[in-house]
């Protein structure tokens, strides 16, 4: 187990290197970015000046060096729109992130795997094809027409939600359904699917045979083994939650960092761009690395294979 | 104690499918007293393991099951409560799976896995349960039984598995063991053991058994009585010594080929292998089922046949002596 992780997290750590390298490159990719820090009314001279007071003149293996020093220590620069230091600007909008991506892939638990479990005891039965229809529904419909669907109805004309800010617990309400309804779909599959295979095998009979009853057989015996790959799936998906969400976060108006991402783009804000790029491929990474070891954790096979 | 065990009497089990009903067993008749062991034979896919999993109530969802009757111990199986069941498995009659590999759960611990049917059935502390436990393992011939427990399904072998699987099924000592072809999946050179220890173990606890083999041999050995399947009906049933002194039906006798007698049949003979095609059970079935491979085959044995009774052995041909005593003429 332990060299299995320790493998993981070596190669998580390539990864993460390799990404913070692109995510710093950009900076060159776009353009030069001394011309985009000086304003499009500079002249040649300023932007030298410019170029040299930010020490882009440098090779640019030490000025990656440097960023990426500065960054592990948690400044990520100064935001060129704001003109603030990115790491504060960062965090606060992260906890609505965080917050939504928390919420999001708890209630895609809560209604997937249940679904799942009950559509894989009783294969083309009514709940069978109603979650069929849910997870059909959910891949098919855009987030964006989802949650305004739900601001209309339930906002605008019920009156029963706000439809958007942060003010509240309230306020999270609708981007959670929409933001996990998004989620949903995979994992209910892979739970009825891995439910079904399980439920067929040898080792459910024997536990028939022992004589226990349904509920010990379903959950004891089967479930535990259904989850497994659900758990890991659900652990990449929070990872790509706490990035993704930018469609969510700008229908309801949640001031988060993927919201703050897109700004960041529109306004050419490098520093804060890269900053972002950085953090969504960390988060993505943790969460791979998680889904991981929480798979050898689950599956004893994994453990000592 | 004369009043029998299990009492089987007409079983039938029909599998609908795509194309009509699949008649799968079709009025089987076997009894069995405490403490003897019947052993059923026959190809594969005559209906063996559906028989057994139709006494322990664990056929598939769409296997409509019927009986005339089917007690164990005085309770009517076929009309017993879900709950009833429940409480039989496991407890009273433990039932030990063809398959080694697969049928212990991946994520639990042997030992965990042990005392489960324990635990259900019986109000033990979880201690003694897991002492039962080592005591089982121990008498199945695994070596260091304590430390076995926390080992997992994946790290045993498959002979070792199976031995698991009959303490498993030994843990509240019942007292019917159904055992569908516990060795098929093992290495030649254990089956052989693993049986023996079966066997003994049966002896022991003075359990009724129903052991599916192909392994003559060991029927020989082991068999108080033998039933023979064929095509999902029950060709020909009685105590050992008539089944292979005086096999009748001619599908026995093709199983048996050179007529081995008990204790004077090799250990590890294979039933004979006959030629023919094994007809559809789809739809409806009419007269002999064998009548596609039998030597003796008539224009009769299209009809309905009679079942001939001598004393506890029974077989289903239209020839009184099912052509017995002119195959001896052939082969003498
Ligand atoms: N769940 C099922 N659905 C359809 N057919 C089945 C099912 N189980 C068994 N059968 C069929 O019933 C027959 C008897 O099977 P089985 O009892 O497993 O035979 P045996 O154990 O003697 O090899 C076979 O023809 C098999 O294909
Ligand atoms: S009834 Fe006819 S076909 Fe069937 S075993 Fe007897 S002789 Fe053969
Ligand atoms: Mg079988």
């Amino acid at each position: 187990m332990l060299q299995f992780i320790l493998k993981r997290l070596g190669l998580a750590v390539l990864v993460a290197f390799t990404v913070s390298f692109i995510s710093f490159s950009l900076l060159f990719l776009s353009g030069d970015p001394a011309a985009a820090l000086a304003g499009e009314t500079a002249s040649g001279e300023d932007i030298e000046a410019v170029r040299r007071l930010y020490g882009f003149d440098r090779p640019m293996l030490v000025q990656y060096a440097e960023w990426l020093t500065a960054a592990l220590r948690g400044d990520f620069g100064e935001s060129y729109y704001f003109r603030l230091p990115v790491s504060s600007l960062i965090a606060e909008r992260l906890s609505v992130t965080m917050t939504l991506g928390v919420c999001g892939i708890t209630f895609a638990l809560l209604t997937a795997v249940p679904l799942g479990v009950v559509a894989a005891i009783r294969p083309n039965s009514l709940v069978d094809r109603i979650a069929l229809f849910v997870s059909v529904a959910g891949q098919a419909m855009p987030s964006f027409w989802f949650g305004l669907i739900l601001i209309v109805v339930f906002a605008i004309q019920l009156g029963w939600l706000p439809p958007s800010g942060t003010a509240s617990w309230e306020h999270f309400i609708m981007p959670t359904i929409v933001l996990g309804y998004y989620a949903m779909p995979a994992i209910m599959r892979l739970t009825r699917a891995g439910m079904l295979d399980v439920l067929s095998s040898d080792y459910i009979r024997t536990a028939r045979a022992k004589g226990a009853n349904e509920r010990r057989v379903l959950f004891r015996h089967a479930l535990r083994n259904a989850i497994i790959p659900v758990v890991s799936l659900a652990a990449v998906q929070m990872g790509f939650m706490l990035g993704g969400s930018i469609v969510v976060e700008s229908i309801f108006a949640l001031h988060g960092a993927g919201y703050l991402a897109w700004e960041s783009i529109a306004r050419n804000d490098l520093p804060t761009v890269q900053a972002l790029i950085l953090i969504f491929s960390m988060f993505y990474i943790v969460f791979t690395f998680l889904a991981d070891v929480l798979n050898a954790w689950l599956d004893p096979r994994m453990r000592t294979g | 104690m004369s009043e029998p065990l299990l009492d089987v009497r007409n079983l039938t089990l029909d599998i609908p499918t795509g194309s009509g009903t699949l008649h799968a067993v079709r009025g089987i008749d076997f009894d069995l007293k405490r403490g003897e062991t019947l052993c059923i034979v026959g190809e594969s896919g005559s209906g063996k393991s559906l028989t057994s999993l139709a006494l322990m109530g664990l056929l598939g969802k769409g296997i409509k099951r019927s009986a005339d009757r089917m007690t164990f111990d005085g309770t009517e199986l076929t009309t017993a409560s879900t709950r009833r069941m429940r409480a039989l498995r496991g407890d009273r009659m433990a039932m030990i799976f063809q398959e080694p590999m697969t049928s212990l759960n991946p994520a639990y611990t042997i030992g965990d896995q042990l005392v489960e049917a324990l635990l259900l059935h019986r109000k033990v502390s979880r201690q003694a349960a897991r002492a039962r436990a080592v005591e089982l393992l121990e008498k199945v011939g695994i070596t260091a039984a304590e430390s076995r427990l926390s080992q997992y399904p994946h790290q045993l072998s498959g002979g070792l598995r199976q031995r698991v699987m009959i303490a498993m099924a030994l843990m509240c000592e019942p007292e019917l063991i159904i055992a569908d072809e516990p060795t098929t999946a093992l290495d030649v050179t254990i089956q052989a053991q693993i049986l023996r220890l079966l066997y003994d173990l049966g002896r022991e606890m003075n359990m009724a058994m129903i052991l599916i083999t192909h392994d003559l041999g060991v029927v020989a050995r082991v068999a108080d009585k033998v039933a023979v399947m064929y095509a999902g009906e029950l060709v020909e049933t009685g105590p050992v010594g008539d089944i292979f002194n005086a096999p009748s039906h001619p599908y026995t006798r093709g199983l048996l080929r050179c007529i081995p007698l008990p204790g004077k049949t090799a250990r590890g003979s294979q039933l004979g292998t006959i030629p023919g095609i094994v007809p559809s059970l789809v739809g409806e079935v009419e007269g002999c089922v064998f009548r596609t491979r039998c030597p003796h085959a008539v224009m009769e044995c299209r009809g309905a046949i009679p079942k001939r009774q001598d004393g506890e052995h029974a077989f289903r041909c239209i020839f009184p002596d099912g052509k017995r005593h002119s195959e001896k003429e052939l082969t003498a």
